[in-house]
Parts: C-alpha cells; structure tokens; sequence
C-alpha cells in the first residue's frame, strides 16, 4: 500500500504552493510532473559539491563527474531491464529520441515505398519526424486502425501490415486516451514479419513498470521530466546491434575517438557516439535518482494507486450529467468536456480553484478525426495525488455552468 | 455600484456575445480585407474581414472556432468598430489594449468591451482576449 500523506512531503511543490490563493492540485502530469527533495538534492549537488566537465579531465574531479554519470546510466538500465547499459543513450527527452531513431535509423534503414506504421493518437513527436522521414526516403506513413473505443489491438495491427511495412512507431499508453497497448504480443508478431518497433514510452515508463528484455521492442523513447526527473533530459533505449546500425544526427567531441584533416572520422561506439557535446550532466544524474526513488516505492504500487484514483475519480465523473467522458475503460489520462463549454473556458475555470488541467489538442492534433471533438480537457493523475484532491475537483466540474467565474471571481 | 463593476452584467455581455455573435460569418466579397488570426497555443482560430469606405470602417466579419472569451471578445469589437474611422478605430483599439495589459485607459471608448477588464487575472487569456481586436488591427493597419 503506498502512504500518499507521506509521499508528498518528498514534494516541496506540495507543500505550500498556491495558484489562486487555493493549495496547488496538479492534475496536469501528462505535461511534466512535480520532483522530489532527493531529485532536486541531487541536481544542486552537482553544482554545489562537484562541478566539472564528465569525460575530460585527467583530475580526481573529472573523474568523479564520470563515475556520477556513469552511474544514472546503470540506475536507468535497472530501472527498465535493459541487458547492457550501453543501450542506453541519454537525450533531451522522448522529443530527441524519436527524432534520433527516425532520422539516425531508420532514414537509413527504408527504402522507396517500404511503409511506416503508426496511429492517429500519436503525440506529434511520434508523427512528424516520420513524415519527415517517409519523405526523405521515399516511404510512406500508414495508420493502425483503433479500435472503437481507441484502443491499438493486436488484430488491427494484423490487419495494417502488408509486405512494405519494416517498421512500427507507436506510444505504449497513449497521452490523449490512455490506452495500454499490447507491446509484447506486437513486438513478438512484428519480428515474426520482420519489422522493426520503436515505441514512445513517454507516457508508460512513468507510470508502469518496463521491462524492456521481456517485451522485446528494439527502441524505446522516454523523457525524465514526466517521471520525477529535471527537464531537459531523457532516454533513447535501443537493442545494441540496432544503435550500432544507427548513425549520430549531431556530431562534435566526445562522440569520436579519432579524425584527421581528409575527414576521416572514426566513431565511438554506443551509446558516446550520440552524446556529442558536453551532456546534461545533472540531468542525468537526476534522472537516475528519479529512477531510483520510483523504484523504492515500487513501480507495482505506484500503478495501482494510480488506478484505484483514477477509478474514483470516474465513478464521482459518472454522477455528474454535465460531464462528458471518452476514454472511460483506459489506465491513463481521463479526457472529458463539460458538455457546453469550451475547453479552454473550462480550465481557466479549474485555475481560478488551484487546479492545474490541460485543455485543447494536447499535441495529437490528428486525434479529433477519431473522437469527432476537436478539443479536449485532460486530467492526468500520479502517485502524489490524492482522493481529497479529486472531490475538489468534482466540485469545480459541477460548476461548469458558471465557467465566466473565472474571469470575475 | 457603477453598472459596469458589477460582474453579473459583464458576465451577461460575454455570454450574450459567446452564444449570439454579433457579425459572425464570411462574406464572398473581394471588397473585403481578409486574415486568419490562429493562436500557436490553443484552438482558437478566427478568420476576420474588413470592409473599408474611404476612412471609415463599413463592415467587419469574423468566423472559426473559439473559446468563449475570443469569440465574445471579437463580436463586441466587430460592433464597437463598424463606423468608426480609422483614427477612432486605433484609439479604441489602443484603449482596450491598455485595459488588458492593465495600463491607464478611458472605459468610456470601450462600452461593452468593458467585460474583459479582468483578463488579467487569468493571464493566460490575454491571447484569447486580443486575439480578433489583434487581426483587425493588422487589417486596418494593411489599409
């Protein structure tokens, strides 16, 4: 059982912060989510006790920069299963890992009308790199069918590939809906045939647990700010003899061993080939204490909080006739509208309560041609949020009429 | 109390407007001036059109989808500009601008437009808020 009480005095944003003059309710942590003491202490240690360049100095400080970092890459290989921890690769965030597979691999690897497999609830980082992509090499971007309630199933993938397809980028929960999809038995059926899957975890590594050996996906994107981690830093998981096919898209020191003036560069191997440019050293270290401060609660637990919240939270919904609900049967995010308002209004409305919730496309600006709204309110849940919290917010949805509140209140 | 600080009336203008838009659908007029306002951030997204007559402003049009404030926002400016010439036009226009960014104005100018003195405590609506009376101006300006 996890002790939500206890939890959130790790969270310095939940212990004083106002927006409005009411106490902050963060509902927003699709978005990014609120860090830890043991985090933040780890970033401002860096700066505070030892400062210097990772993988440079000849000097006691240098060297224990390296260990630090070294040392987030082992705790993220834990944290995810990976087998060696040269699969993992330390980026700006999901953004950079896609971007990094679509046009380091796979620009590579396609061939004219060789076809990409997506599905319209992509987040736009998982779309528009690969047209892109599709462009560049002469391929072509398809959609997997969801499912009626937007669900990704085992059978529309099934039914989407043909003999062009070679490779398959989708979000293992979806940001919008919140839909787990399959990952194993599509990355089992997937290799039968052949084809490569990358998969966004964005919205999955922070809140179930991964295991990336037992699924078998070849790449996997997540970002540390949505898990407890500093922004600006984030993962690309890659099988090893899938990132040693993949080529850096930007080079500088620390990703060569060697060059001379005719041009002939000789590469690291991964994962330093990607990590031209001095890292982001603290977000690394960050993200790895992260990782291990979600580990130490148990990814098992934070999960099931997180659903036993989000049933409470849809059965209190539910009891309200001006609610109305599109994803009820997902694990994730709840997407709704107050049924005449637009959802812009109704967040301003949540504010002017202390609420933070998201409105509008939520970057899956092809998603409307699946719901048949165009807009959206989302509210996203994690381990530090409580029921307390959730009644608050009922009682702001039953507002909705006197949305214009927020404007005169 | 001034009518115009009493919150239930101004409420009663923005959803008037929000759910009876004054001047809302285009017209297939090449006398018109045309421009797509879209917001980076959110939804909103306004096509606006401006019929001139010499100096003065003969008719103004505005259709898309947005929010209840960028909607109201813009019909209340579609009626308070049609009319007018173009230097009273940019002296109201100047006037709401400084009410929203909270900097000495005339209310007198802005009549209904009034109801939106309190963007600024949701500053996030700002866009909303001027995102219509921005197209005008950059019509009227193109003139």
């Amino acid at each position: 059982m996890l002790d939500v009480q206890t939890i959130r005095k790790d969270f310095p944003m939940l212990n004083g912060k106002k927006m409005q003059g009411y106490p902050l309710v963060y509902f927003d942590n699709g978005a990014t989510t609120l860090k830890p003491q043991c985090v933040i202490d780890a970033v401002c240690d860096y700066y505070m006790y030892y400062s210097g360049n990772a993988h440079r100095g000849d000097y006691d400080l240098s060297h224990e920069v390296d260990q630090r970092y070294e040392n987030a890459r082992d705790q993220i290989q834990y944290f995810i299963n990976a087998s060696r921890r040269e699969e993992i690769v330390f980026t700006s965030g999901s953004t950079d890992s896609l971007n990094l597979v679509a046009f380091g691999f796979a620009q590579h690897y396609l061939q004219a009308n060789d076809e990409i497999l997506l599905t319209v609830a992509e987040h736009a980082s998982n779309i528009l790199p690969w047209f892109e992509v599709a462009k560049n090499a002469g391929a072509k971007v398809r959609y997997i069918e969801l499912d009626e309630k937007g669900r990704l199933t085992l059978e529309s993938v099934k039914k989407a590939i043909t003999q062009n397809t070679k490779l398959i980028s989708i979000a293992w929960v979806t940001n919008v809906l919140g839909f787990e999809a399959p990952m194993k038995e599509i990355c089992q059926y997937a290799h039968e045939k052949g084809i490569i899957v990358v998969c966004d975890g964005a919205q999955s590594v922070p809140h179930i647990a991964t295991n990336v050996q037992d699924v078998d996906v070849d790449f996997l994107a997540f970002s540390g700010h949505k898990m407890c981690g500093p922004t600006g830093i984030g993962v690309l998981y890659g099988k090893y003899d899938l990132l040693c096919q993949t080529y850096p898209v930007r080079l500088g020191g620390g990703s060569n061993s060697r060059f001379n003036s005719c041009g002939i560069v000789s590469l690291k191997n991964p994962p330093y080939k990607f990590e031209a440019g001095t890292p982001h050293i603290e977000g690394a270290i960050g993200l790895g204490k992260a990782c291990e401060y979600l580990h130490h609660i148990g990814m098992k637990t934070i999960h099931e909080y997180e659903i036993s919240l989000r049933q409470y939270c849809l059965q209190k919904m539910k009891t309200l006739d001006n609610v109305e609900i599109y994803n009820e049967d997902s694990n994730g995010a709840i997407a709704f509208n107050i049924k005449g308002v637009f959802s812009q209004d109704a967040a301003s409305l949540f504010n002017t309560y202390g609420i933070a919730v998201r409105s509008g496309q939520h970057c899956a600006k092809i998603l409307d041609e699946f719901l048949g709204v165009s807009q959206t309110l989302r509210v996203s849940f994690y381990f530090y949020n409580t029921k307390e919290e959730v009644d608050h917010f009922i009682e702001i949805c039953k507002k909705g009429d006197d949305f214009l509140d927020a404007f005169f209140g | 109390m001034h009518s115009l600080d009493n919150p239930a009336i101004l409420r009663e203008i923005i959803m008037d407007h929000y759910s009876n838009p004054r001047n809302r659908g285009l017209v297939d007029d090449e006398s018109y001036e045309q421009i797509n306002m879209n917001s980076d951030t959110c939804i909103d997204n306004l096509d606006i059109q401006l019929k001139m007559d010499n100096d003065t402003i003969e008719d103004i049009r505005f259709d898309g989808e947005a929010c209840a404030i960028c909607t109201s926002s813009t019909s209340i400016m579609s009626e308070l500009l049609i009319g007018k010439t173009k230097a009273e036009a940019l002296e109201i226009i100047e006037n709401y601008m400084n009410m929203i960014y909270e900097r000495d104005y005339d209310e007198k100018l802005l009549e209904e437009a009034i109801a939106f003195k309190n963007t600024h405590k949701q500053a996030n609506r700002i866009k909303c808020a001027t995102l219509g009376w921005n197209g005008i101006t950059k019509l009227i300006e193109g003139e």
